[in-house]
């Protein structure tokens, strides 16, 4: 069987490295079918007459908590996009609505939850996050806004799950989280809220980030699956597009755990790219794994700047 | 011989065979196989099944989830009782008359052959796929041949 690893993205340079504005990606998809001779004149028609129902995100304002969030902000160079937005604009107004206040958003009972874990004595250190840390509002603060980081012991990037997961074992004698315990939902997502607003952004200068980068980079471009589409298909080259009842977005990751209506509860980000991975009818990789964590990078660096808005709404 | 059995028994026989390898699915009938499809100029003239395309079958290949989900790029004026058609690929209003059967049946077959590598439609008869297909669609097409005939079949019939 042929494999392809075939840069998805028409009408943007080789892996996305040209910079274009949302009009000329949108616009792309039906110039680029130029290139193909014979066939281009009916597509051309095609093409252009489409007005997609609700082809752009909406121009909305996000208030969280009296807090105004950064929802669509320059992107960082070398960025495909000029422009990178949340994801919180391609949902419906009830959505949005939900996000917006938190006494509604129901993710707060998860980060009520993870405020209870953080102040709970477990292990044979007899010790909470607590005892280490202290108060979370002020320890905690703008911590989560820029994972993941280098882990210098281990030599590969650390999430926030992974973060906890070590503290567990190394200072109070716990075991881990297993991937996507309750607890570990809720203790992530707790500890993300303390940097609620803050922009997003990652180190690549420690350790090997880079080379983590440049192999998530790699990955977002290649095709998986049976139907043989990657990220960079669905995330780019058709954001603001309707996929059956999904309003394509960006793909940020600047929400997670995110609450999604569909699976009513928090759903940590691992848990979704698993499944957009699935999707593509391709076997997902383990969570945590090295492909993840370097998807986990390189989608975190393409939302640079954008708020933190952990937990976030999604359907 | 599937042709003559009733609707409803071919839908569930549809099923079936789409878990199963697709030269065998067409019970031993003149089954192109995806490797071997002639593609000449941008065409494929040779239809992949010799059963003639049902386009009401098509049709339900055409919005199925599981089979075609052609819905979830395409809109069509004619299927709008169903929900949620999405727009990740142009309308499909007119395809006939834009298209000949044999354009269509590229199209349908493998349109990374027709629009290039970097084109977004799956290939549906096509053995050409991405990285770590999972169990269940390892070594199989999306649809079958018959299928494929189906659903160019409606396709065509979709004039403005
Ligand atoms: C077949 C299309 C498709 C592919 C391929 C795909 N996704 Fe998605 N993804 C979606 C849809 C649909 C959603 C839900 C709507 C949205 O937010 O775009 C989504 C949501 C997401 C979200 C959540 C966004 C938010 O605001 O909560 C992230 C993050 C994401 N995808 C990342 C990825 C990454 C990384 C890959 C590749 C490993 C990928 N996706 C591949 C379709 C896809
Ligand atoms: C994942 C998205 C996706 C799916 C699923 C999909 N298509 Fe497409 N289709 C596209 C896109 C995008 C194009 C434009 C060419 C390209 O980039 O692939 C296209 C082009 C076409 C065209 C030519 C359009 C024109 O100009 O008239 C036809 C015909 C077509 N598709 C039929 C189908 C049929 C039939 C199915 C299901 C068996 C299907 N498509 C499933 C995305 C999709």
């Amino acid at each position: 069987m042929t494999k392809s690893r075939v840069n998805p993205v028409r009408g943007v340079g080789h892996m996305g490295r040209t910079i274009v504005s949302k009009n000329e990606i949108k616009w792309g998809l039906s110039v680029s079918l130029f290139g193909v001779g014979l066939l281009s004149v009916g597509l051309l028609s095609v093409g252009l007459s489409i007005a997609p129902a609700q082809a752009d995100p909406v121009d909305d304002t996000l208030v969280i908590d009296g807090k105004e969030m950064i929802t669509r902000t320059a992107a960082p160079e070398g960025h495909p996009f000029k422009e990178v937005l949340s994801g919180w604009l391609f949902r419906t107004e009830e959505t949005r609505a939900l996000e917006a206040d938190s006494f509604q958003n129901p993710a707060m009972l998860g980060v009520d939850e993870g405020a209870e874990i953080w102040e709970t004595v477990e292990g044979t250190a007899g010790k909470s996050c607590a005892s280490c840390h202290g108060d979370a509002a002020e320890s905690m603060a703008g911590i989560g806004a820029h994972y993941p980081k280098w882990d210098p012991e281990t030599k590969r990037p650390v999430n926030m799950e992974l973060k906890i997961n070590q503290c567990r074992e190394k200072n109070m004698g716990a075991e881990a989280y297993k991937f996507d315990a309750r607890e570990q939902k809720a203790l992530t997502s707790f500890i993300k809220y303390q940097s609620l607003g803050d922009p997003m952004s990652i180190d690549l200068s420690q350790g090997d980030m880079r080379a983590w980068w440049d192999k998530g980079k790699e990955l977002y471009y290649t095709r998986t699956g049976q139907l043989n589409l990657a990220c960079g298909s669905c995330h780019e080259a058709s954001m603001g597009k309707m996929i059956r009842a999904d309003h394509l977005s960006q793909g940020q990751v600047n929400g997670f755990p995110t609450y999604r209506l569909k699976q009513q509860g928090l759903v940590s980000l691992h848990n979704r790219l698993r499944g957009c991975i699935r999707d593509t009818r391709a076997e997902m990789p383990k969570a945590f794994s090295d492909d993840l964590m370097a998807i986990e990078v390189y989608v975190t660096w393409r939302g640079t700047g954008l708020s933190m808005e952990t937990p976030a709404v999604r359907h | 011989m599937k042709r003559t059995v009733t609707k409803s028994i071919v839908v569930g026989c549809l099923a079936v065979l789409a878990s199963v390898p697709v030269t065998v699915a067409a019970g031993g009938a003149a089954t192109v196989a995806p490797d071997d499809v002639a593609f000449t100029d941008l065409t494929v003239t040779a239809p992949v099944s010799a059963p003639p395309g049902d386009p009401v079958r098509g049709a339900e290949v055409f919005v199925s989830r599981s089979l075609g989900n052609c819905l979830a790029c395409h809109e069509v004026t004619v299927l709008k009782k169903e929900l949620f058609h999405g727009n990740v690929g142009p309308s499909l209003d007119g395809a006939g008359d834009r298209w000949s059967v044999a354009q269509l049946r590229a199209i349908v077959v493998d349109a990374k052959k027709v629009f290039g590598p970097e084109a977004m439609m799956p290939g549906f008869y096509s053995n050409h796929v991405g990285l770590h297909v999972d169990k269940e669609h390892a070594g199989k097409t999306i649809l079958t041949a018959d299928q494929v005939e189906d659903v160019v079949a409606f396709l065509v019939t979709l004039k403005e």
